[in-house]
């Protein structure tokens, strides 16, 4: 049995936070470069610099790129011969989210009751979902998830009967509801099977995925490529003023479904898609 | 496209010549504030009869900033979703609030209160809050300061980028603007 400390998962979710608030990952500036060089208009080309030189701001200042920090959402993949040593694995996340929103001067902006809405002060709790894995390691996914592009984001139980041309369908009235909202050009994760719940959990996954990435199974790489060519044919563009590139990357995730089902989620990021992947080894 | 250069508080004159698309710097004071803020500001109307702040002539900046960095006036501040506050955006603009700067659509209600009282939408580059944060000289909390990040304060803003998205009459680049790029 190998065994991971618990000090060691709160530093490195502390340092990730840190990070990905202020620097973003290379897979996400790839994409925003290559969104300036195919961009056809002059004001979504003037924006898409704006952005990149508000990312070269945050980055050598280290302020966040965008005021909303987001809340925190960890995948935590936990290899099934791994022994948990220290404190409450939940609460060392939360601490980490904690202190590193804390010494970061990043913005609080979570609530203790979706309706009663009283900050809590410390962007805490995050969303966290584990799973068991083979291995004997730890893998962390995390993102700190803006809400402005999170509100555009849709659901939707199609029929198998609507297949794929229905999952393409609804993407798209998805992205073009979002429009300017969602400070495009934007991120989209798509999830599809599974359950109401897991088709909504995949699409969140895909967003943490890189983006410059595509789905192993080949139906799927196509329909990424598919949808992004679609997508961009909307016109909104950079901040919905108009332009070629309103969407920078879409990644797929799948799982097995119910034979009378067809659930769909579409989780939409705006162009800071902070993410990043941490493994930790048992020692 | 050239940027305008316009002293805050607007008025009549400078919003008449205001055009959906135009870039504008704007100079001067402008008060934060989003959700939490103007669901308080509407429950303050009906149980006060007034408002912590005279909006009179203002504008309201749609943001909710990170805390600013030791020697630094505030923490990256960029737009918030306007749209979010359609509910309340009406009763301000009929008290007199000429300006509103934030991002993303508006609903007819509050397009149809701005030509009925003479306001213009401005829009601000979202998740561009270091860039934007650099035009902000200033930051002071004059009310809700209980509500930390969604408190109101006073910003004093030099050449702060911005375009118009919605003018005085209506025209709206949301509307326009995507249709010159749409393909089949």
């Amino acid at each position: 049995m190998k065994v991971i400390n618990t000090d060691k998962i709160k530093k490195a979710i502390y340092d990730a936070i840190l990070e990905i608030n202020c620097i973003l990952s290379s897979d996400v500036s790839t994409c925003i470069n290559e969104g300036l060089r195919v961009e056809e208009s002059d004001i979504g080309r003037d924006i898409l610099e704006k952005i990149l030189e508000n990312n070269a701001i945050a980055k050598s200042k280290r302020i966040p790129i965008c005021q909303d920090t987001g809340m925190v959402v960890i995948f935590a993949e936990i290899g099934q011969y791994v022994s948990i040593e220290g404190d409450s694995i939940t609460k060392v996340i939360n601490d980490a989210v904690r202190e590193a929103y804390r010494d970061g001067y990043f913005r609080k902006s979570v609530v203790s009751d979706p309706i009663e809405r009283i900050n809590t002060g410390d962007n805490t709790p995050a969303v966290i979902y584990y799973d068991i894995k083979e291995g004997s390691d730890i893998k962390i996914q995390l993102t700190a998830k803006g809400f402005g592009s999170e509100n555009m984001s849709a659901l939707k139980m199609l029929k198998p009967s609507d297949g794929i041309e229905g999952v393409i369908e609804f993407v798209k009235d998805t992205v073009y509801n979002a429009g300017p909202n969602a400070c495009p050009p934007m991120f989209v994760g798509v999830g599809i099977g599974g359950t109401m719940d897991k088709c909504a959990q995949l699409s969140k996954k895909a967003l943490l995925r890189d983006m410059d990435s595509a789905n192993e199974k080949l139906i799927y790489s196509q329909l990424e490529s598919q949808l992004m060519e679609l997508l961009n044919k909307a016109g909104i563009g950079p901040m919905g003023l108009g332009g070629t590139t309103t969407v920078l990357g879409v990644n797929i995730e799948t799982y097995p479904t119910h034979i009378a089902g067809l659930p769909v989620a579409v989780n939409i990021c705006c162009h800071v898609n902070r993410h990043k992947t941490i493994v930790i080894k048992g020692e | 496209m050239k940027e305008t250069s316009i002293n805050l508080p607007l008025n009549d004159d400078i919003i008449k010549e205001l055009k959906a698309g135009d870039k504008v710097l704007l100079n001067g004071i402008v008060y934060t504030g989003r959700d939490a803020a103007h669901k308080r500001m509407i429950e303050d109307l009906k149980t006060k009869g007034q408002l912590p702040v005279d909006l009179k002539g203002q504008t309201i900046y749609y943001v909710g900033p990170c805390p600013a960095k030791p020697g630094d006036v505030i923490g990256s501040a960029g737009p918030t979703t306007s749209g979010r506050m359609d509910k309340y955006a009406p009763v301000l603009l009929d008290l007199g609030l000429k300006g509103m700067i934030g991002k993303g659509k508006r609903d007819h209600k509050v397009i149809q209160a701005m030509m009925t009282n003479k306001a213009v939408y401005f829009g601000a580059i979202g998740g561009a809050g270091a860039l934007l944060k650099e035009s902000i000289k200033s930051c002071e909390v004059i009310a809700y300061e209980d509500l930390g990040p969604e408190a109101i304060m006073k910003l004093v803003v030099e050449d702060f980028p911005v375009t118009v998205i919605i003018d005085s009459k209506g025209n709206n680049l949301y509307e326009t603007e995507y249709l010159k790029y749409q393909k089949k």
